[in-house]
């Protein structure tokens, strides 16, 4: 991720509207970029696609990928969805909950960690599924899954 | 000679330590001074046995399963590059049962080849029904596809060719040829092996469906936790342009169709199709009222076509082999085949290409294989989570549209989620709720507020279930989408087969 900065922001934000495209992928590019959506953002944002501040802001709440503060150094993303869940993804859950002391959309206070749940990646028969810093995950138990965490050195 | 080595390249295989293994492949090699060619590849779809890496020998590929990077060394030693024995062997890829036994043409090139070979794509019959488009004007192709019987895949099942008809009917210089490809049924991953695994087949579908309606426009809505796909379509859109099947004036015909990449933000309504439009003009994902329909009035007031990846996947071999061809296969108005895809705890997860009409028992047993758990099925969810929980007593019934819709519940998107005898059914109807209530995009109250009302009944210690009752008339009724509409589908079906579950009972605190 890059660090939030100004300028790359405002071009990010530019290149979008020249390209023809909408505020959804406006927002979709800052957070690839910078892995949020920083508030200094917003009034650019507002100028370019005509739009009001509560619409932005509407619209960024709206979808669960657009963070409004940085998320953690290393992201957790597990799936939380049925196919998941039939084979164990709801004790993981809670045994990653106890370990890192986080409940699912939290960040540790040191910025090391977020851990947030997912609805399906698609690896359903492969359960449990998870992302860890955008690398897949699949057939995880909790000695996986700690290994995985350990290999991060939070 | 230079060995082949095919080893996939799917998001599953590289959450299974793929990439290591291809690297320990190319260095043990190397190291042994020995020539080998490595083709990453998509999947197969037999999920069981990835990463499954294939050796092309004399009498075809053959096949080694659940490969990690430490089996290589045994690998080599037991000369796999020949086609050797090992103890992860499963034979020739051809001769696997759960291959074999399928009756595959959306997914018949899915895992032989790069990708992103557009050489190989048209090697293995690619582009021929665009060739046949190419030879037709619109009308015809639309009549092709209404022969075929072709019903959208996405989950509603809705006959393809009045929505193709009423597009191409409708009079406008600008018009959109939409792909939904925002696959959030859990359970579900037939669109991310098909885009991971054979794209040029969806971008042929999307040129033959622009063609048919006389749009320029294509859109693929991606859906953000599908990464690979991402890079997967981008590369194969700059290829097929590249060659002259994508973009102005596609083979010399003079006619023209360009395709962009959109990739959502995470939220499970904006697979609904009048959501996911607002979501690409750049809004709210909430949902449209109907009518207009978006074959009148789709993006940005256009007329568009919105399929799914899979309907779309369909149209290539629909226009090659004809539309009869389509409707001889599969049962009643369900015609063609369907890729199911096993999943949750199931022994031999992975996708399955059968023809409409196979038992839910056949799929379960001559393909699931039972548990990888080894306990008794206690239900099987069908169709993602707005499907219904279903019992064993229940599993001899057709897998058609229309005996699912006889038994209150769907096919939806080809889910089947398979739970053991310790799941708790009163727990899975009240995560239908909760999650109705994170994805509801809030415009109708029945949904927004109804989810939420419902998950709270649920976890009191005794529920009131003639409330629920109440409550999911109100939802089925008063919904504006699927979502609020169809929620209800996994909860009652749950109390109706489960009701032992739902009896007063302690209940543990929400996560």
């Amino acid at each position: 991720m890059t660090r939030w900065n100004e300028k790359t922001s405002r071009a990010l934000i530019e290149e979008t509207h020249k390209r023809g495209e909408t505020l959804t992928m406006a927002l979709r590019a800052l957070v690839d970029t910078f892995g949020y959506v920083d508030e200094a953002a917003i009034a650019p944002l507002m100028q370019t696609f005509a739009r009001s501040r509560a619409e932005v802001l509407g619209v960024i709440a709206y979808y669960d990928d657009f963070r409004t503060t940085p998320p953690g150094r290393h992201v957790v993303r597990l799936c939380q969805a049925e196919a998941c869940q039939a084979v164990g993804a709801r004790e993981l859950t809670a045994h990653i909950c106890a370990k890192t002391g986080l409940s699912l959309g939290q960040t540790s206070d040191d910025g090391a960690l977020t851990l947030e749940g997912v609805y399906c990646l698609g690896l359903c028969a492969n359960g449990p599924a998870a992302l860890i810093d955008d690398a897949p995950m699949a057939e995880l138990d909790k000695d996986r899954l700690d290994a995985k965490l350990a290999a991060l050195k939070l | 000679m230079t060995a082949r080595v095919y080893i996939p390249a799917d998001m599953l295989s590289l959450a299974l330590g793929a990439d290591e293994v291809a690297k320990a492949i190319a260095e043990t090699a190397k190291a042994e001074d020995t020539d080998i060619d490595i083709v990453r590849t998509g999947s197969r779809g037999a999920c069981w046995a990835e990463p499954l890496i294939e050796v092309e020998t004399d009498a075809g590929r053959v096949a080694y399963g659940k490969i990690s990077k430490n089996d290589v060394p045994g690998l080599f030693d037991a000369e796999f590059l020949q086609g050797g024995t090992h103890e992860k062997s499963l034979g020739l890829t051809e001769d696997i049962p759960y291959l074999k036994n399928q009756q595959r043409f959306i997914f018949k090139n899915c895992g032989l080849y790069d990708p992103c070979d557009i050489d190989a794509y048209e090697a293995h019959g690619g582009f021929a029904g665009l060739r046949v488009a190419l030879q037709k004007s619109p009308k015809p192709i639309t009549e092709e596809v209404q022969i075929s019987g072709l019903r959208g895949r996405g989950g509603a099942g809705f006959p393809a060719a009045i929505k193709w008809r009423t597009v191409l009917g409708a009079e406008d210089p600008q018009k959109y040829v939409v792909c939904n490809a925002d696959e959030g049924d859990s359970g579900t991953f037939s669109d991310r092996l098909i885009m991971e695994g054979d794209p040029f087949r969806l971008i042929e579908g999307m040129v033959i469906a622009g063609f048919a309606t006389r749009a320029k426009n294509g859109v693929i809505y991606l859906r953000s936790e599908y990464p690979i796909a991402k890079t997967v379509l981008r590369k194969a859109i700059t290829r097929a342009k590249a060659a002259g099947w994508l973009g102005t004036n596609i083979k010399g015909s003079g006619r023209t169709f360009n395709i962009s990449l959109f990739v959502g933000g995470g939220s499970y309504v904006c697979g609904e199709e009048t959501a996911l439009l607002e979501s690409l003009e750049g809004n709210r994902g909430i949902v449209r009222a109907k009518p207009p329909l978006p074959a009148y009035e789709g993006l940005f007031g256009k007329p568009t076509l919105i399929n799914n990846v899979i309907t779309l996947c369909a149209v290539p071999d629909i226009l090659a082999k004809g539309g009869a061809w389509h409707a001889s296969l599969g049962t009643g108005r369900s015609t063609g085949t369907m890729p199911f895809q096993l999943s949750g705890d199931v022994k031999y997860g992975g996708l399955v290409e059968v023809p409409f009409g196979m038992s839910l028992r056949a799929l379960l047993d001559d393909f699931g294989g039972g548990t990888r758990s080894g306990l008794p099925i206690k239900a099987v969810q069908i169709g993602g989570p707005l499907g219904a929980y279903l019992p064993p007593r229940l599993f001899d019934t057709p897998l058609t549209y229309e005996a699912f819709a006889a038994l209150g519940a769907g096919l939806g998107h080809g889910g089947v989620v398979v739970f053991n005898e310790n799941t708790d059914m009163r727990a899975q109807a009240r995560y239908a709720f909760e999650f109705c209530a994170h994805e509801s995009c809030g415009k109708c109250t029945p949904c927004r507020i109804g989810a939420v009302r419902g998950a709270e009944i649920l976890a009191k210690d005794a529920p009131d279930l003639a409330l629920v009752e109440d409550l999911c008339e109100v939802m089925i009724d008063g919904s504006a989408c699927a979502m609020g509409s169809m929620t209800p589908v996994p909860v009652q079906s749950a109390i109706t087969h489960f009701p032992d579950d739902f009896a007063a009972q302690p209940q543990k605190m929400a996560q």
